[in-house]
């Protein structure tokens, strides 16, 4: 048996199998339908989260206008059926493919910056995806937002025979894609990619010097990760059925980051609990009413400050020494 | 060219509050490293405290005052409880205790004050001048005014005593600094304390044109952060300059083009600036050693 599992390992991390088992098992724990809503939010926000754990966990890189990838996902799904006439379910991806396109090229000359420059430059173009959202309001219904297809999941079951609730059927969709995209995520970490892109983070000179075309995988890095926040934004649009520009905002994009760093932002398992955390955090706050942002940005700071590599490897270190 | 006078008033009063901001976050940087989100909430204090003093009665001088000190006092508690005690973290977990820091504010503010927008009388009236066709209101010059003293006192304070070279000696080399005696962790205080100052003074003079409510931080620290870095981080005379040719962009394409894409004209400037000097147009561009 130990034998079979050490056999998966390579291609099933024990980690993932954790996870897998949570996604399954929680349900039992909900006490209401609005749990599972909840979930959907928590794996949506935790597979751009992933996306992010490339970009700033194994290549070092940052991007203060993620949220601009995940606008450019959800208004793809919005836009494309009524435009180009694409079912729902291809739209997707033809925004993932749109988003990957659009990251390459804007890739290029940003990546070239470094440290605050390259924080100010993704920012700005999270900002730019922003405004052209809410201000051109013809094309995508501007600030007060636009309606969303539906996916089409629900009928399909049922023509099935199976009989589910919306949101019990979103709360074991977006987890199952979220186990395909941390597993991508995990395999690709010690993958010859993975290897560099790593090699990269610790001194971009070292990697330079023992052949790594640097300049090469931090576009593919930027570019994998802005493909997550894409199909995450999509996601989010098809399950709300509607999208709003703030998809694309700068305090959602400081969200995403938040949510890398409070993890982990080397681990994808620490990412997706950073998701979790700070997904739960506001649903709980709302207990707070006005002393929500008081209370959120303190959370930031303390966790900042005393959990400086982020929960999962501070909660890891503690259990290991206790217990040696 | 009446029209063009006109604009580049506008822009140039909205200019030296976005240089003033940037200046904010070239002194903290310099000190300590640390880009400080939290710097467009120094402006809306200035601003908040100003405007609810005066309402409450006291003379605009001292409210002015009264909120210089308070914003201050956040300043340097801030540099104490949230940055000090993070000595050695990432840039990123800095930058993220920073935006904790502004939303923090922010959540205060909005209880402490309120939901509402404020403001108070202009110093001297709002009849505009009239200048060569075009028109500025009093206020503005205020600003400009403010913005032009603040510029010059700190060039003085820098090049000309003992203390302002300590902190230009603090930005260079923080260990040389350090070992030729220079208490590098009160420069650190002083920054925070000074930045926050010159936050407040820019949110109590632009409150009266363009007013005040608690969440106007957050695009300021964006524009002001944006300012830095068009003219090269660390600079002070660059971020004098981006400020203003991000205010005078602002303004010309509100003007020329769409008020909808005033927003995004400074940020396609900066990206386009930086595709081509991508240490900023003051900076300069660092060696790495390894």
């Amino acid at each position: 048996m130990k034998r079979a599992l050490q056999f998966l390992s390579p291609i099933l991390p024990a980690g993932l199998v954790v996870l897998a088992v949570i996604i399954l098992i929680m349900p039992f724990f909900f006490p209401s339908g609005f749990y599972f809503r909840i979930g959907a939010l928590i794996f949506i926000n935790a597979f751009a989260v992933v996306g992010l754990v490339i970009l700033i966990g194994y290549a070092g890189q940052i991007s203060l206008g993620h949220a601009g990838f995940l606008g450019i996902g959800a208004y793809s799904v919005a836009l494309a059926p009524v435009y180009i006439g694409l079912p729902p379910s291809l739209s997707l991806f033809f925004g993932a493919g749109l988003t990957g396109i659009i990251a390459w090229i804007i890739g290029r000359p940003i990546l070239k910056l470094k440290g605050h420059y390259l924080a100010v430059a993704t920012l700005g173009f999270g900002i730019l995806v922003f405004l052209f959202l809410s201000n051109e309001d013809q094309i995508t219904g501007g600030p007060d937002g636009i309606t969303v297809a539906a996916l089409g999941i629900k009928p399909a079951l049922a023509a099935m025979g199976i009989k589910a609730k919306t949101s019990v059927i979103w709360y074991f969709f977006t987890g199952f894609i979220l186990l395909i995209g941390a597993w991508t995520a995990i395999n690709l970490r010690n993958s010859p990619t993975g290897r560099a892109l790593r090699s990269l983070h610790d001194s971009e000179i070292a990697a330079k010097t023992i052949g790594v075309d640097v300049a090469r995988y931090k576009l593919i890095a930027f570019t994998i990760s802005a493909v997550y926040a894409s199909i995450a934004g999509s996601m989010l649009a098809l399950m709300n059925k509607f999208v709003t520009p703030d998809v694309a905002g700068f305090i959602y994009s400081i969200e995403l980051i938040t949510m890398t760093v409070l993890g982990g932002a080397t681990s994808v398992l620490g990412g997706i609990l950073g998701a979790a955390v700070l997904t739960i955090l506001p649903q709980a706050l709302t207990f707070f009413h006005d002393y929500e942002h008081l209370v959120l940005g303190l959370i930031m700071m303390l966790i900042m400050i005393f959990m400086r590599d982020g929960l999962l490897p501070s909660l890891m270190a503690q259990i290991r020494r206790k217990a040696k | 060219m009446t029209e063009m006078l006109q604009f580049f008033m506008s822009g140039i009063t909205v200019g030296a509050i976005y240089a003033l901001v940037a200046l904010g976050f070239t002194i903290i940087y310099n000190s300590s490293g640390v880009v400080n989100f939290a710097q467009g909430e120094f402006v809306m204090l200035g601003g908040m405290t100003t405007s609810f003093l005066v309402h409450a009665g006291n003379p605009v001088p001292l409210s002015i005052l009264a909120a210089i000190v308070i914003t201050i006092i956040v300043g340097i508690l801030l540099n104490k409880l949230a940055i000090e005690p993070a000595k050695g973290a990432s840039v990123v977990s800095l930058i993220i205790i920073t935006i904790g820091a502004s939303i923090f504010l922010r959540g205060a503010a909005q209880i402490i004050f309120d939901k509402q927008i404020h403001r108070f009388d202009s110093f001297n009236g709002d009849i505009p001048i009239n200048i060569a066709g075009a028109t500025i209101l009093p206020q503005s010059l205020w600003v400009l005014f403010g913005a032009a003293s603040i510029f010059s006192g700190l060039y003085l304070f820098f090049n000309r005593t003992m203390m302002g070279k300590a902190v230009l000696a603090t930005a260079n080399n923080r260990m040389a600094a350090k070992l030729v005696g220079i208490n590098t962790n009160w420069i650190m205080t002083f920054s925070f304390g000074l930045a926050a100052a010159i936050g407040a003074t820019a949110g109590a003079l632009v409150t009266p044109i363009t007013l005040t409510s608690y969440d106007i931080g957050v695009m300021l620290a964006l524009k002001g952060f944006a300012a830095a870095m068009l003219g090269g981080i660390g600079n002070p005379i660059g971020a004098l300059v981006g400020g203003l040719l991000i205010g005078l962009i602002e303004a010309s394409t509100a003007g020329y083009i769409s008020s909808n894409y005033k927003d995004a004209s400074s940020f396609i400037v900066i990206l386009l600036v930086l595709f081509v000097r991508p240490q900023g147009l003051f900076g300069f561009k660092t060696v790495e050693r390894v």
